[in-house]
């Protein structure tokens, strides 16, 4: 326990706050919309069209560190991420996809790249 | 009474396990992942549960492996958390009449709302003979078991058996990857799948890997509130 990086009250500390402000995230609609108020239409549309935009920030979001121009000029993301695509578009099986997708990363950076 | 009240959550459960099995797969995988990175930053399997029991976030609790450094400071953990999060506001809406019928449960049914959950709402029908409150709840339980269940097996095996984890955090793109392509197959959603991809490329590109992401939202949004008042417009006119 004394290998931490910070001290145990910073970490529980730390724990709370990301539990209290992810649940914030979560329950702010229903703050803001108690049963029986009526939802505004141009809330109700974005919240629609919302959700498959977001997904694809999240994807970017996770490649942010890559950097296209020096070496390995994003390969890895790139054959594991296409590796992801094809295969979860012929299977549709999640583990498979997920799974075969990280452990060739892993392989790639470790070795192949490393 | 109770034997009957029991038999109903047993039914909900039985009904609801066999579409939790895509979840449970990926959450394993990228629950371990997590436990795995924690127990690397020096947090054993009790630390990886209590974190998973607390905050339950797949992308927040990947973030959340950073703030474990004197550098980052505790308003940097409220704001990033509350940026890689702020998509689950727009969950809650979109659930606002369908937890209607969760009762004394609701807290914990908004508590759980992760991306993954969420999308089984929608992909599941509760079966006739079993209660909707009970089935959504057994989803959502279920699924956070996993979870669970995942970071400890990961905290557990990086703790005891050392190995090179560098790049196993990929799980977690190739998990929204999926739900992207998922999303994309079902043909309705590509133009906000599209404008999330390039607005946030874009921004990217603009203001850098540490200030793009709150850009990137409100361009989002403006783009497809503009799209939706296009419509709107059309629509009107389509009328006339």
């Amino acid at each position: 326990m004394n290998n931490l990086p910070v001290s145990f009250q910073h970490s529980v500390i730390i724990i709370v706050l990301v539990a209290v402000t992810t649940f914030a995230t979560r329950v702010i609609p229903f703050i803001l919309f108690p049963s029986g108020k009526k939802v505004p239409k141009t809330v109700e549309q974005l919240g629609k069209v919302l959700p498959p935009a977001v997904i694809g920030m999240l994807v970017i979001y996770c490649l942010k560190s890559v950097s296209p121009l020096t070496y390995p000029f994003g390969l890895p993301e790139l054959i594991a991420g296409l590796l992801v695509v094809i295969l979860h578009v012929l299977k549709r099986n999640n583990l498979l996809s997920i799974g075969v997708g990280t452990v060739v990363y892993m392989v790639l950076v470790q070795t192949v790249f490393a | 009474m109770i034997l009957e009240k029991q038999n109903t959550y047993r039914a909900a459960f039985k009904a609801a396990f066999p579409h939790t099995i895509p979840v449970l797969t990926g959450y394993l995988f990228i629950g371990i992942a997590f436990g795995v990175m924690f127990a690397d930053k020096g947090y054993n399997f009790i630390w990886a549960g209590v974190m998973s029991l607390l905050v339950y976030a797949g992308s927040g609790q990947y973030l959340a492996v950073n703030f474990f450094d004197p550098s980052v400071s505790l308003l940097q953990v409220v704001f990033l958390t509350f940026m890689v999060n702020i998509r689950h506001i727009f969950y809650g809406l979109s659930l606002l009449d369908k937890f209607k019928v969760s009762g004394k449960k609701k807290p914990y049914m908004i508590f759980s709302l992760t991306d993954e959950t969420y999308s089984l709402y929608f992909l599941t029908k509760t079966p006739p003979n079993v209660d909707e409150g009970k089935f959504l709840f057994a989803i959502a339980l279920l699924d956070q078991s996993y979870w669970i269940l995942g970071s400890i097996i990961g905290a557990v095996a990086g703790t005891l058996i050392p190995f090179d984890s560098t790049g196993i955090d990929f799980a977690m793109t190739a998990l929204f990857i999926v739900i992207f392509v998922e999303q994309w197959l079902e043909k309705k959603n590509r133009f906000p799948a599209v404008v999330g991809v390039v607005t946030t490329i874009i921004s990217l590109l603009v203001f850098g890997r540490e200030n793009f992401v709150l850009p990137a939202m409100i361009a989002i949004m403006t783009v497809l509130l503009g799209k939706n008042r296009m419509d709107n417009k059309k629509g009107a006119k389509d009328n006339e």
